[in-house]
Parts: C-alpha cells; sequence; structure tokens
C-alpha cells in the first residue's frame, strides 16, 4: 500500500498525462514554439529574462519546481525537504536535498551533489554578475554530504528554505562544463552559455541568438517513453500580435507566448478555428504607486526624499481613498486585458490563501462617494474646477512606461479623475529608461519625480516574504543608496517593518498568511498604492497539441515533456 | 584616379573615427540601462551587481579606448587567426567586443545574420531596380499616358503606406486567406536541394514584395525624371535626325546618359541592404541586422549598437567614395585629379 502510494505521488510529481502515455519517445514529431522575444541565451544565471529562463527550461531543471496550481513539486530531488521528514533541520537553519537515483546529464555523465554545489558557487561568485542572486540570499555554505545528498545552511533561521534550485530560474549546470566559466570569465564562455548540458527533455543542436534555437529529444532523458516531441524549434521575433496570428490564423506555430494583444484583436483571431487561447493568474498586479514624499522640482536635490518632506496633498487620506474609488477598473480589466486580467484591490492577489478580502470596497466604482470624501476633507471646487485647500490644488503627474495598454489606461484614470475635481498630467517614458537604473536620468521609477506612477510587479513562487519585504522603510530609494531600493511610495511605518521582522521568523503557513494578509492590508488602507488589474499570462496553443499546462508559477515550459500532437 | 582614391580613403580615417566617438557619446549619454528590461523580481543590490559585471564601473574614456582596441585591433586579429588557422598573440585572452545580452562575441552575432538579411534585403534591392528601370523609361518615354499614371500611383502607394501596414497586409491576404506562402521566415532553413530551394523561394516572396515597392517606388521616380531631362536634349534631336531608329536612340543614347545619376542613388542605397529593414524584418520574422538593431537599442545593448552603426557608417562613406568614383567612370567629363 505504501509502496502503491509512493509510485502514485511519484507520477504526479512527472505530471504523466495519461494520453501520452502511451506514445514513445519522438513519436510526435517536430514542435513549434513562438516568443516574439527571442531567446538572447540559454544560461538563466545571466539572464533574468522570461524568454531566456523559458528556453532553458527546455534544457535544465531544477531541484524542485511549482506545477499549474502552485505546489510544490520535487523534480530532479526524490522529495521536498520539511521538518516533518527531517530535511529541513528543527532550528531551520539548514535544508538537504537529496537527488533522484540514476540521474544523467544528456551527454551520459551522471548527476551528482557536486554539480549542486558548483552551481551555487557559480552564482555566488562577486564578480560573475549573476542575477539570480537574490535566491542565494542568507545561504553560508553549500556542501555534499554524498554522491546525492545536498545542504545548504543559512546565516540565520530561514522558515522559507525553498528559494535556491527551487523553479526555472534557478536550474542545476553541469560542473564539467562550466568549470572554467566561473566569476569574470561568466560572460566569456559563449558556447557553453548557447548550449548548456542538461537533464532536460532537449538538447540544444543549433543556437542562434535573438533568433532561433533548434532542439532535438534528449537520448538521456529519464523517461524512456518522452519527449513525445522528437525536435523543436524555438523561433523569436516579431510582436504579439504577429505571434498569436502565427497559431490562431495560419497554423504555423504551435505555441505562442505573452500575447499581450488589444483583447478584441484576439478574440477575431481566435475564430480562425486553428488553435485556442489560454490563460492563468500569478501575482502580478498593474498599480498606482502613491508618491508619500514631495516631488516639486524647487527641492532640487531633495525632491522625492524623506528629507524633501512629505507630499503636499497625497498624504490626505481622504484624497487617495477618493483617487481609488473613482476607478472603473473592471473598465480597465476590459478595454486593456480582456482574458489576462481582472479587478483588484490587493497587491497579493495570489495565492489564495494570502488573499484578503478587507479592501474589495474599490472593486466597485462610486464618482459621486468619492466626491463627497473630498468634500467632506475640506477640498472644494477652485474656480477652474479644481478641487484646492489652502492655496494646495490637487495637480496630479502621472507617469508610467511607454506602452498602448498603460497610455489607455492613463487616459480612462485622467478622466474618472478630473469627474472628481483632480487635474492630471500624463507623461509616459521609454521602459528602458523608467526601469533602467541610470543615476543621471530624472525619469527612473526608483528616483519617482511624479505623484503617481503606474507599472507592474511581482513575486516569483508562491512565497511573498522577500516581496512584502520592498515597503520596510531601509528600502526607500534615496541619493544616499543610489536610489536602489524597492520601496517607490517611500512608504515608512514601524509597524509595517515589525510584521516584515515577525514573518522572517515564522514558518507555519497559516501564521504566515495571516500576517501577510494584515501587511497586504496595511499598505492598502495606508494607501501606499493603488491596485488595479490582477494581470495573467496569455498564450496560446494549436488544437493538435496537448498537454499543455499553462503554469505562471514557474516556466511555461514547465511540463514540455508531456506535451504530445493529437492524432 | 588613383591618387584621388587614396587621398579620399586616407581622409575617411579620421572622420570614422570621430564618428565612432559621436556614437560612443550619444549611447553613453542617453538614459537607458541594460539592466532596465530585467524583470523587477532581480533587486536593485542585484543590478548594480550585474553593471558592474558588464564594466560599467569604468570611466567613459576607458570604456571608449577598450572598445577602440577590441574593435580595431582584436576583431581583425580574430578574423586573421580564422582564416589562417592560427593563434598569433596569444588570441586565448583576446578580448573581443562582446554584447551585454547574449554575451558572445559582437562581430559573430552580425556574421550569423548576414546571409537571411543579404537574401531578403539584397533581393528586394535587385527586384526593386530590375522592375524600376523598366517602369521609369516608359512612363518617361509615354509621359501623361495611362502607363505613366498607373506607374505614377504605384509610386505614392509605394512612397507613402508604411511596410508595417503594406507588410501585415500580405500577410493577411497571402498567408491567412489564401495560405500561398509562409508569413514567418525561417532562418535555419538549408538550401541543399530543389524542395529547400522552393521553400526559400516562397518565404521570401512576401517580405522581397513589401521592400520592393519602396525601392521601385523611389528609383524608378528618380529615372524617370533623368529620362525626361535628357529626352528633350539637342543631342536626342540629332541622333533623330542622323534617322536613327526609335530603339536606337533610346536604349543606347538616352538611357545610358540617363543612368549615370540612377547609378549614383543606387550605390548610395547599397549600405542600407547591409543595415536590413528593421520593420520588414520585424513583420516577417526575418531576424537579420535590422531587427539585431532595435533588439539592441531595446535591450540598451551598447556594444553591439556601437559596433552596428559604426559598421554602417564605414560602409556609407565606402558607398559614397564607389558612387563618386563610379560617377567619373560613367561620364568621361568628370575627373577628379
Amino acid at each position: 500500500m505504501k509502496l502503491k502510494a509512493t509510485l502514485l505521488g511519484a507520477a504526479a510529481a512527472l505530471a504523466l498525462a495519461p494520453m501520452a502515455a502511451q506514445a514513445g519517445r519522438g513519436d510526435s514529431g517536430h514542435l513549434n514554439i513562438l516568443y516574439w522575444q527571442a531567446a538572447s541565451i540559454l544560461n538563466p544565471y545571466l539572464s533574468g529574462g522570461n524568454k531566456d529562463i523559458d528556453a532553458s527550461a527546455l534544457v535544465l531543471e531544477p531541484l524542485a519546481r511549482y506545477d499549474e496550481n502552485g505546489n510544490m513539486v520535487p523534480w530532479l530531488a526524490e522529495s521536498i525537504p520539511t521538518v516533518e521528514n527531517g530535511g529541513v533541520s528543527e532550528d531551520l537553519t539548514s535544508i538537504t536535498w537529496r537527488l533522484k537515483e540514476g540521474l544523467i546529464w544528456s551527454d551520459g555523465t551522471p548527476v551528482t551533489s557536486a554539480d549542486v554545489v558548483f552551481t551555487a558557487n557559480y552564482c555566488m561568485d562577486e564578480s560573475g554578475g549573476c542575477q539570480q542572486l537574490a535566491g542565494f540570499a542568507d545561504i553560508s555554505n553549500v556542501e555534499a554530504l554524498d554522491e546525492r545528498t545536498i545542504k545548504i545552511t543559512f546565516d540565520k533561521p530561514k522558515p522559507f528554505p525553498y528559494s535556491a534550485f527551487v523553479g526555472s530560474t534557478m536550474p542545476i549546470l553541469q560542473q564539467a562544463q562550466f568549470k572554467d566559466c566561473v566569476g569574470t570569465n561568466a560572460p566569456n564562455c559563449t558556447e557553453q552559455n548557447f548550449g548548456p548540458i542538461g537533464t532536460g527533455p532537449f538538447v540544444v543542436d543549433e543556437f542562434k541568438a535573438n533568433d532561433t534555437i533548434s532542439m532535438s529529444a534528449n537520448p538521456n532523458y529519464r523517461d524512456a517513453d518522452k519527449p513525445s516531441f522528437a525536435s523543436l524549434t524555438f523561433k523569436g521575433g516579431g510582436d504579439a500580435a504577429s505571434a498569436a496570428r502565427a497559431v490562431l490564423e495560419t497554423g504555423e506555430f504551435d505555441y505562442a507566448w505573452n500575447l499581450q494583444v488589444d483583447p478584441t484583436v484576439l478574440a477575431e483571431m481566435a475564430k480562425g478555428g486553428k488553435g485556442e487561447v489560454i490563460s492563468a493568474f500569478g501575482t502580478a498586479v498593474e498599480r498606482l504607486m502613491v508618491n508619500m514624499t514631495n516631488p516639486d522640482p524647487a527641492l532640487g536635490e531633495k525632491r522625492s526624499t524623506l528629507e524633501g518632506g512629505p507630499h503636499p496633498f497625497l498624504t490626505d487620506p481622504a484624497v487617495r481613498r477618493a483617487l481609488s474609488l473613482a476607478i472603473d477598473r473592471a473598465l480597465l480589466a476590459e478595454v486593456g486585458y480582456g482574458a489576462a486580467g481582472k479587478p483588484t484591490c490587493n497587491v497579493v492577489p495570489a495565492p489564495a490563501i494570502y488573499v484578503s478580502t478587507a479592501n474589495d470596497e474599490c472593486l466597485v466604482q462610486d464618482i459621486a462617494k468619492a466626491n463627497q470624501i473630498l468634500d467632506e476633507a475640506g477640498w472644494m471646487p477652485g474656480p477652474d474646477g479644481i478641487r484646492q485647500k489652502d492655496g494646495v490644488r490637487l495637480s496630479i503627474l502621472y507617469q508610467t512606461s511607454t506602452n498602448a495598454v498603460r497610455q489607455d489606461t492613463q487616459a480612462l484614470v485622467k478622466d474618472w479623475w478630473s469627474q472628481i475635481g483632480v487635474e492630471t498630467e500624463l507623461k509616459n517614458i521609454d521602459a528602458a529608461v523608467f526601469f533602467g537604473g541610470d543615476q543621471s536620468s530624472p525619469d527612473t521609477f526608483q528616483k519617482f519625480y511624479a505623484d503617481i506612477e503606474m507599472y507592474t510587479n511581482l513575486f516569483d513562487g508562491t512565497d511573498p516574504e522577500a516581496y512584502m519585504g520592498s515597503w520596510k522603510c531601509s528600502e526607500i530609494p534615496s541619493p544616499e543608496n543610489n536610489w536602489l531600493g524597492n520601496n517607490m511610495p517611500r512608504y515608512c511605518n514601524s509597524e509595517y517593518d515589525a510584521l516584515v521582522e515577525k514573518l522572517a521568523v515564522t514558518a507555519a503557513l497559516e501564521e504566515r498568511a495571516a500576517i501577510v494578509k494584515q501587511m497586504n492590508d496595511m499598505l492598502m488602507q495606508d494607501g501606499a498604492m493603488i491596485p488595479l488589474i490582477h494581470r495573467g499570462s496569455v498564450s496560446a496553443r494549436a488544437n493538435s497539441l496537448q498537454g499543455v499546462k499553462l503554469n505562471v508559477w514557474d516556466s511555461q515550459m514547465w511540463n514540455v515533456a508531456d506535451w504530445s500532437r493529437a492524432e | 584616379m588613383l591618387n584621388y582614391t587614396i587621398r579620399r580613403l586616407l581622409f575617411a580615417i579620421p572622420v570614422l573615427l570621430f564618428i565612432s566617438f559621436i556614437i560612443f557619446l550619444i549611447l553613453d549619454l542617453a538614459p537607458s540601462d541594460p539592466t532596465g528590461n530585467l524583470p523587477l523580481t532581480i533587486p536593485p543590490e542585484v543590478r548594480e551587481k550585474i553593471r558592474q559585471s558588464l564594466g560599467l564601473g569604468e570611466p567613459m574614456y576607458w570604456r571608449y579606448l577598450m572598445w577602440c582596441k577590441q574593435f580595431f585591433i582584436n576583431e581583425p586579429l580574430n578574423i586573421w587567426d580564422q582564416w589562417m588557422g592560427t593563434c598569433s598573440f596569444n588570441c586565448e585572452d583576446r578580448l573581443r567586443v562582446v554584447s551585454y545580452v547574449t554575451r558572445s562575441p559582437v562581430v559573430d552575432l552580425i556574421v550569423e545574420r548576414l546571409p537571411q538579411t543579404l537574401w531578403v534585403v539584397g533581393m528586394s534591392y535587385v527586384v526593386g531596380i530590375l522592375i524600376a528601370i523598366p517602369i521609369g523609361v516608359i512612363s518617361a518615354y509615354r509621359q501623361y499616358s495611362w502607363f505613366d499614371q498607373a506607374g505614377t500611383f504605384v509610386s505614392m502607394v509605394g512612397f507613402s503606406v508604411p511596410p508595417f501596414f503594406s507588410g501585415v497586409l500580405v500577410i493577411v491576404i497571402f498567408s491567412v486567406q489564401l495560405g500561398w506562402f509562409p508569413s514567418i521566415y525561417d532562418t535555419t532553413l538549408k538550401v541543399v536541394d530543389w524542395d529547400t530551394f522552393v521553400l526559400q523561394l516562397k518565404q521570401m516572396v512576401l517580405p522581397v514584395m513589401v521592400l520592393a515597392l519602396q525601392t521601385t517606388a523611389q528609383i524608378s521616380r528618380f529615372m524617370r525624371a533623368s529620362m525626361l531631362d535628357n529626352l528633350n536634349m539637342d543631342y536626342v534631336r540629332t541622333a533623330r535626325a542622323k534617322g536613327m531608329k526609335e530603339r536606337t536612340v533610346l536604349l543606347v543614347h538616352v538611357l545610358r546618359n540617363s543612368l549615370i545619376p540612377v547609378v549614383t542613388v543606387i550605390a548610395l542605397g547599397v549600405p542600407s541592404v547591409f543595415g536590413g529593414a528593421i520593420i520588414t524584418e520585424q513583420v516577417f520574422k526575418v531576424n537579420g541586422i535590422g531587427q539585431l538593431l532595435i533588439i539592441g537599442i531595446q535591450g540598451g545593448d551598447a556594444p553591439l549598437v556601437q559596433t552596428l552603426t559604426f559598421i554602417f557608417a564605414v560602409l556609407i562613406v565606402l558607398a559614397n567614395l564607389i558612387a563618386d568614383i563610379l560617377y567619373g567612370i560613367l561620364d568621361p567629363r568628370i575627373r577628379y585629379d
């Protein structure tokens, strides 16, 4: 009985589709995948871009990853270590992973714990510029206990120790291949970065950077019947609309990713009958960040910093609440996102156990009530119809990155705010500048030389601890820390900081969920940000492609071994 | 002529060095950041480390000199070594111009993309010229006829319809509705037999069509204007008075003389072939030089953009020189010495 349960568990873990199990390796022929942003490199440690991580997920695999429901499943590891099964130490300062038996690389050599230790050292090397360094935070030591066992020791208790080697952003590299690529040599290993040897279902035949990758089935893949496809093309280039067309209308491709296309256009294409639009929701939220500090240009160096003083009117809770109430989020979702967006009032919109219902007031637009709130707070319309109090006019500079959907959203919000007597000036900045860290540019989202700014943020995996830590006082960007920091609203609340510390030492999931909810509500009710849209991922698959499970918690290619062609 | 050519080539060296410095300054002063397009889940401290690892911590003049050394010394040495199969001046440690995004040598990326760019953009240039010259000749000879009017109309369409519209239009007609041609260019296709050759032709039809329309529009106008200038010349009347056949007058006397300015225009357009076609390449996913450039710009990939734009600058300077020399060869009245 116990053996049977274990076997069933293993089967579920591998997400074996019952249909695909009948087919053998390579029976489905050729698979065409289209990513309109082309993959640049196949080493996720040197590129954080989703396109690159998804492409490398076809080849490289982590110890454990998330399934389509956000549950952690062992991948190269035998099982998920927990305190109960002894894999995580009682004091939460170490975790011990054990590799599956008999794992081999695509070149036929065995996978050992030395490869895992090497990968950790590879990324943690100071001079390598590793992009997944945050995943190795607080790790003091990674050691191999035997051929298949790896022990990771932390500096301090880690209630959620599953960051390193969990998820497609942190797969295992082969030591033999990458041993000369550590530190400053990392970027120069073009051959390795373009053709990593992995344990995944496919091996790289040809890599054309920013263009096309050709792959074929890994002859040494651990499941003899998989992958069902003998070869695949991972094509890049073009734009989202043409990618959607290639799957839905012309049928030239089997799978297209990230179809941020006008919802009406996408619906029209889906009538082509060649494929299906699929969507799923993760943790991404499009939100307005509210500047709690004064961005007045007259302040010079001190603008948008704590020293520059509080914002003239956005520090008034009534104003922030009115601004939020005036927005019709359902309409924004319908106009800009279609199947890929739904209204939200929380900055943590998923997983379900973390989602608060305390802020749902904002789901329904109520201009009359917003006006009433402003009236009661003493903001009265001036001669030009703009509300003012003590000589301060409600005039907002609202900035975001250049993107058709964002500019539509800006225009709608501007109109609604004008209905409550708030004047809005719109500004959009090229994404590479807005999200770039150029110290000399005044237009970065960290400097926040505006009253309101809009963008999307999210957290990887399912644990929001690091994400919630973004709004600590110490995370406020300022000239002292070179404007590095995630606390864009310049929100500073000692109670919130205390909750961050409490979360860091709480292990039980239910308690963690309660704390996260409390933090989310605090941020919402203090108006540090105004969430708008819970954003999903939209992809398209050809009707003949089976086994696709759109996964927002991990790479979209996570279960590509199970994909197959319908008869 | 030889003296003139050598003088021009020598003068080009300081010009190109100056251009490379200006390009570098523009890229460096632009508020673009190679880590700007990374997901927000990567924390700012890690971004700073990435920037350091890309060498962005060095002072600007140092980075420019490094690029100069890598591009003018290391890259030619590398090409030499690859041809000769040697390893001169310890080639193991030689730093090449490396892209920030792909972490691979920029020159290799460019070489990898040249075939599809030359096939598609080059072919469209040739096709465009082959169509444009007869249209220009007939339009001028039969000025204000229905053919001339139709030619004018097509040129105006070619001039005014942008490729992001005409490209999508031909895809909707020929790929979606009729299903004759693929809408996506397969860069991995290797022409080895008749079938793959047909496939290659098929996938080239749509992008070449879109690009050739533009070339045709431009060159046929030049050709027509030049022909009209010459048709009214005295020597044409003389030739006719001598009793020459109309065909000889037109194709030997007028056409040859009219081609002189057109050849200059064609020569000056050749660098743009190597520059690729940014929009059309995106529409059909040809992924040539143009797409490489636009990805580099979007990703803040300074070494890639710097190298590509500099190569364009070299090609433009050379094309100007070639055009001037051709002019001298075609028109014996022009002498530079």
